[in-house]
């Protein structure tokens, strides 16, 4: 058992008051909050080590240097990746995502599809969707169903020898639901396609083991995970990034520069240019030391508790509906209440201390196929306790007191 | 009533709350009574842009007073939309585009408001001016 109390001390923030009351903070699907010992590296780094890495020669800047690439290798180690060169550091999921559609403009034809599932958020559709306009691919959509859940045998229809790839996220953030990523990823293989799990929404909760998954691409972000915003990491197998072209150019990814021709860096600075979030990725490995040290059987242990709980008693209150109601779910519960727009509830309960998202999450084609403008969305952290939930849901009822 | 009475009013029915959910209790209130705007009207060129809600507003001038109408899909924003039509409905274009509007500080409301819910009650305000001004330099 977690000692949850002893845990959320860790957490400076959670001890806050909001607009009077104590806060309770269900926000953790945009971001988690941090604990303490990720916010002192942040500090310890500029007050001691802060430096540009990969090329001085002095001290400070190997100090800087050894310890951004030991982070990398911890991450490596977390995520079971082959090698530590698979490990990209990015600014966080979308910049992965974008670094991988970008490198595929150079590969798709007119005629290929790329397939995307109808659970994604914006930021896995629309590079996608840019991608298909620059080279005339299409975009094909895997469908969901009433429960949230993606339809495996629209999808096996869905792919083909056209099919060059796929994309999914691991965890959807609207509805919670965790998708069959495993089968997914084998059926894409199967027609040759590459696919890219988006693990933003996972990574909080498991240790994905992408040699395990045999995906070719997992991104996620390190400010959902107890880390610093502004960092994430974009996994790839080697033989991908060696195909893909550099994202952006710049010091750092070069080789050899002249005015006639660059080569590039090998990996994975070809995908580094510039000076990095060096505090950011050090300090990234610092929170998976965090989380690992709690474990993740711990974590999802006490979620599974909440979202059970958090379930159950929001199902008390009249005319509350859950949306995403797959039988595999994370911690997350989005609901909405007969009548009541998601912003009006979203407005009172915050009066009363709660932070929950209210509004389409990035997510409108999810909203589209309930028809709904959007959904109040609580996503529960290991931090979190039952009692936070019970002070949920009586600000709940108080919401529909004053807006029924 | 001039538009710096009804304001003065409102800031004064205001005054009288000292806790967030009776002002918002109120707000919701004013929501329920908000003179409604006709289906037809229900189009995109009336929206307010900058609302994370859906709301419509439709201004027409009778006699030389435009009335305002409006909806919205959420019952706060539409408090808040009552607020401004009782201030500005039923006024001369001139005098709205001159009124002040520093009676929604005055009331607090824009305080209690998430930072975009306060920006669409500044959109509102903006088209309740744009109306009037579009009015106004027709009567010229």
């Amino acid at each position: 058992m977690l000692d949850i109390q002893k845990i959320r001390s860790d957490f400076p923030i959670l001890s806050q008051k909001v607009n009077g009351k104590p806060l309770v903070y269900f926000d953790n699907g945009a971001t988690s909050q941090k604990p303490q010992v990720v916010i002192d590296a942040i500090t310890k780094y500029y007050s001691e080590i802060n430096a540009n890495i990969h090329r001085g020669v002095h001290t400070l800047s190997q100090l800087a240097t050894d310890a951004y690439e030991a982070s990398r290798k911890k991450i490596q180690t977390h995520i079971n990746a082959k090698f530590a060169h698979e490990v990209l550091f990015t600014s966080g999921t979308t910049h992965g995502i974008n670094l991988v559609t970008n490198g595929f403009a150079s590969i798709l034809k007119p005629g290929d599809e790329v397939l995307v599932s109808a659970l994604e958020h914006h930021s896995n559709i629309v590079p996608w969707q840019m991608l298909c306009e620059k080279t005339g691919a299409t975009l094909k959509v895997v469908p969901m169903d009433e429960n949230g859940e993606l339809i495996m045998s629209k999808y096996d229809k869905l792919l083909s020898e056209k099919t060059k790839v796929v994309t999914v996220n691991h965890i959807s953030n609207a509805l919670g639901t965790i998708n069959p990523i495993k089968y997914m990823i084998e059926k894409a293989h199967e027609v040759g396609a590459a696919i890219l799990i988006d693990g933003a929404q996972a990574a909080p909760h498991l240790k994905p083991d992408v040699q395990e998954l045999d995906c070719d691409f997992y991104t996620f972000s390190g400010h959902k995970i107890c880390g610093p915003t502004g960092t994430g990491i974009l996994y790839g197998k080697e033989e991908w990034l060696n195909k893909l072209p550099p994202y952006q150019g710049g010091g750092e990814m070069i080789k050899e520069v002249t005015f006639e021709k660059t080569t590039y860096a090998d990996l994975p600075h070809k995908f580094e240019a510039g000076t990095p979030n060096i505090a950011g990725g050090i300090v990234l490995g610092t929170a998976i030391d965090y989380l690992n040290e709690i474990g993740f059987e711990n974590i999802q242990k006490q979620e599974k508790e909440l979202l059970e709980y958090g379930t159950k008693r929001l199902l008390e209150i009249e005319g509350l509906k859950i949306y995403g109601t797959s039988k595999e779910k994370t911690s997350v519960i989005s609901f909405n209440i007969d009548g009541i727009h998601p912003y009006d509830i979203g407005t009172i309960i915050d009066k009363q201390g709660i932070a929950v998202r209210t509004g389409h999450h990035c997510a409108q084609p999810i909203m589209n196929f309930f028809c709904i403008p959007g959904t109040i969305r609580a996503s529960f952290s290991f931090y979190n306790t039952k009692e936070e939930i019970d002070l949920m849901v009586e600000a709940v009822k108080k919401a529909q007191r004053m807006l029924s | 009533m001039t538009i710096k009475e009804i304001q003065d009013e409102i800031v004064d029915e205001f005054s009288m709350f000292d806790d967030w959910d009776e002002r918002f209790q109120y707000v919701i209130d004013l929501g329920k009574g908000l003179p409604l705007i006709e289906e037809k009207y229900k189009v995109d060129e009336n929206t307010i842009k900058g609302c994370q809600s859906k709301v419509w507003l439709h201004g027409e001038i009778i006699e030389d007073k435009i009335v305002f109408t409006a909806d919205s899909d959420a019952i706060i924003t539409k408090g808040i939309i009552a607020v401004l039509i009782r201030a500005f409905s039923n006024q001369k274009p001139l005098d709205i585009l001159e009124a002040d509007t520093k009676f929604i500080d005055e009331i607090g409301l824009k305080d209690q408001l998430s930072p975009t819910r306060a920006n669409g009650l500044v959109s509102m305000i903006k088209q309740i001016k744009m109306y009037a001004l579009a009015f106004n330099s027709q009567n010229k």
